[in-house]
């Protein structure tokens, strides 16, 4: 153990800790602004700056490590009056605009102007940076940014795909793809994990509140909302609800209040997506089981950012993928087709609307192939974050309202759906469904889970022996399904390298964009909470959990829109709405 | 959104000759990050300047984000990103040729040859460029065309300096 003094006060802590993790576990809370627990340890901001008795200059609290009798004081005139100038170097050409700004009361540079007792801007340089960027999920607004690198951690480090870095030097410095190009020209996936980690208005998503709110206010338009399953876990954290906590029923109601005409659910097409997918996996596997061609492993696509990726850097994978578009598409063309055609309504004149934890979905409905007979699947996306903004905006009392409702038809859904929020649930999901059709009996496992995917590790994987099959099955009799979940983009890299290199094992893979999953997508509220990802996660579970059906070919909805409408799985009907194509993206069109 | 843009790039003819030595060069410094530096001023040396599609391919061949690439190449004012002109006029604009007159001199040329700092002239014959001393200081105020130092250059002269050229 080391021993140190911190403000005169002895304390002891293990090697390798910095001064910062060993002032707060004693305590003593010194300010930070670019540093994020277990990501970001980087030292740009300098806020933290810390007398160190013999030292010749301030440390950086979050880099430097504690040694054997050192001596710190953290709140000394000195340290006070540095982490002021630095503040207000900052600010120095730092956009002023702070009352029109999104992030206006949410800003981590605000909230330390505070915190340090900044009363006055002493420098004004002017605006050094004045790029604004918008592209289909993105805006980034350049002039806001204060260069913390946060996002250069989370896209290069955390993502592994380094769309974002410093450019330039001096006061010229700014943090962009290379050679300044637009995010839209450079391979982003759009993932939105930097929107989540920006401290202030720099990077966010790119907004649909607007014409949202114009369709709600026309009066010619039917507007529909679905939100995605994560979206209830998270939203409540906009209300002052302890993380983990799901705010379904008031979600539902909020929607209502908001001037929508039907609150259906994009759980009610996640377990559409199930009974398509797993017909999809079905397909392929009996075809190699009869030892004809076709492509393993099959790969899920229910992300758009992962979707974006794996076109961009892995186009030759393509074929792997499954064709079901997202659930949240799937539901929009329904909502234009088979619903339209139900209320007897022009198609033309319903506005669908995606509520999702997610920025990629932003440009998903923008790609050209998603739309059928002319019409647009979705109009617009909102993210979590935006929906509550809306909430605010229209004076919702959101913890008073009494728990609503979905709408039927497509409001219904099965726990199974619920958990495509999270890593590994579209995987569990699948294997429910996909078990009891191949054996006719409910997955054996202790409350229907696949205990080896649930979880928050990167890559996870299981092996699933299939017996006693259906007669109709009888090739997958002693089959052993090998089957790999991941999420973050840097997870998926490795599963694909494996594949490019002719040996991954597994013939059936879920990836998600953002690690975690949707539970910690680009669009859900950012959150200072360590341990955000494990309680979204168990509010997922329990969603899922509290339900009586928990299949996704339970679900009577889901059921009565194939014998009405659709016909069977996978079906003529079903390859024209709900299937798509991909493309090859990898051609570099940043120039 | 669907299909990517051309590259509108006027590649030079041996384009993919000196890619083939840049990458020779990236083999000889076993592709390590650590090395990017020495791997960049050898491609500049090679190609001339470093543009996008050299960065690009730089960037792939050292498993590196472009991003990251382009910040190096961005950081330093060695690297160029834009074409060098047949000859590169530096000015100095150290403190002594500074407080001689070096600032008329840059305003001189950028009137004279219709360019900003780093630019090239249309004909693609000069390259404007400013050094922070040329350790010529008793020279002041100094220019550099190539490898020639002019002394004590007055903003009258520029046009008999360029005429050698």
């Amino acid at each position: 153990m080391i021993q140190l003094t911190i403000n005169n006060k002895k304390i002891s802590v293990e090697p390798g800790t910095t001064i910062l993790e060993a002032a707060k576990q004693n305590g003593i809370n010194i300010p930070t602004l670019c540093y994020m627990e277990g990501v970001h340890k980087f030292g740009s901001c300098r806020i933290c700056s810390v007398e160190v008795v013999g030292a010749r200059t301030l440390q950086v609290a979050c880099m430097a490590e504690v040694r054997d009798g050192m001596v710190v004081y953290t709140n000394s005139k000195k340290v006070l009056k540095a982490r002021k100038v630095l503040y207000q170097l900052m600010l120095s050409d730092h956009s002023k605009n702070c009352l029109s700004c999104n992030r206006n009361q949410s800003c981590e540079l605000q909230q330390l102007g505070e915190t340090l007792g900044v009363m006055e801007t002493r420098f004004d340089t002017g605006s050094a940076r004045e790029q604004i960027d918008i592209s289909p999920s993105i805006t980034r607004d350049l002039s806001k940014c204060i260069l913390c690198r946060r996002c250069v951690t989370v896209c290069k480090g955390v993502q592994g795909v380094g769309i974002l870095d410093a450019q330039n030097r001096g006061f010229d410095s700014l943090i962009a793809p290379a050679m300044d190009h637009s995010i839209n020209d450079a391979k982003c996936a759009f993932c939105g994990q930097c929107t989540v980690v920006c401290p202030v208005g720099a990077l966010k998503e790119t907004d649909h509140i607007t014409r949202v709110w114009e369709a709600i206010n026309n009066s010619e338009k039917r507007v529909i909302f679905q939100p995605a399953p994560a979206v209830r876990v998270a939203l409540g954290e906009m209300f002052g609800y302890p993380v983990g906590t799901s705010v379904t029923g008031k979600m539902a109601a909020a929607i209502r209040e908001l001037g929508v005409d039907d609150v259906f659910d994009t759980n009610w097409a996640a377990d559409l997506t199930i009974l398509e997918e797993g017909t999809e996996f079905l397909g392929r596997a009996i075809d190699v089981l009869s030892g004809k061609k076709a492509v393993l492993p099959l790969i899920t696509s229910c992300s758009p950012g992962w979707i974006k990726y794996i076109e961009s850097y892995y186009p030759q994978l393509t074929p792997n993928l499954s064709t079901c578009k997202s659930p949240h598409m799937m539901l929009g063309v329904m909502t234009k087709t088979y619903y339209a055609e139900k209320i007897k309504f022009e198609p033309e004149k319903i506005y669908t609307v995606s509520i999702m934890p997610c920025t990629a979905k932003k440009f998903e409905i923008s790609r050209e192939e998603m739309e059928n007979r002319g019409i647009r699947n979705v109009d617009a996306v909102l993210t979590t974050r935006e929906l509550g903004q809306m909430i605010k905006q229209a004076g919702i009392d959101f913890r008073n309202l009494a728990e609503g409702l979905f709408d039927d038809p497509l409001g219904q859904s099965t726990g199974a759906a619920d958990i495509f929020g999270v890593t590994g649930g579209v995987m569990e999901a699948a294997i429910r469904t996909v078990y009891a059709i191949i054996t006719g009996r409910e997955l054996p496992f202790d409350n229907l889970h696949v205990t080896p995917i649930v979880g928050l590790d990167q890559i996870k994987d299981a092996t699933l022996k299939f017996e006693n099959v259906l007669p109709e099955y009888k090739m997958f009799e002693g089959f052993e399904v090998k089957i790999a979940v991941t999420s973050g983009l840097a997870g998926a890299k490795i599963l694909m390298d494996q594949i490019v290199a002719g040996t991954s094992p597994y013939h059936f893979i879920e990836v998600m964009g953002c690690p975690s999953g949707c539970i910690c997508g680009g669009g859900q509220p950012r959150s200072d909470d360590p341990d955000v990802r494990m309680k979204r996660l168990k509010a997922m579970y329990s969603e899922d959990e509290a339900k009586t059906l928990r299949q996704s070919h339970h679900n009577p909805s889901i059921s009565a829109v194939y014998k009405d409408y659709l016909g069977k799985p996978c079906g003529h009907l079903s390859h024209e709405l709900l299937h798509t194509h991909y493309f090859d993206r990898s051609k570099d069109n940043e120039e | 959104m669907n299909q990517t843009k051309q590259i509108p790039h006027n590649l030079p003819e041996d384009h993919a000759q000196k890619l083939a030595q840049i990458e020779a060069v990236i083999a000889k410094y076993e592709a390590k990050p650590s090395n990017l530096i020495m791997v960049l001023h050898a491609a500049q040396g090679i190609y001339g300047y470093l543009p996008y599609v050299v960065q690009k391919f730089v960037a792939d061949k050292m498993i590196m984000a472009v991003s990251e690439v382009s910040g190096v190449v961005t950081f330093y004012s060695f690297f160029s990103t834009k074409p060098k002109g047949k000859h590169t006029i530096l000015v100095c604009m150290g403190t002594a040729c500074y407080v001689r007159g070096g600032k008329k001199l840059v305003e001189g040329l950028q009137k004279h040859l219709n360019v900003d700092v780093a630019d090239t002239t249309e004909d693609g014959k000069f390259t404007l460029s400013i050094a922070r001393c040329i350790g010529a200081c008793g020279l002041a105020p100094a220019l550099m065309v190539d490898d020639t130092v002019f002394k004590s250059v007055n903003p009258k002269r520029l046009e008999s300096v360029l005429s050698k050229y």
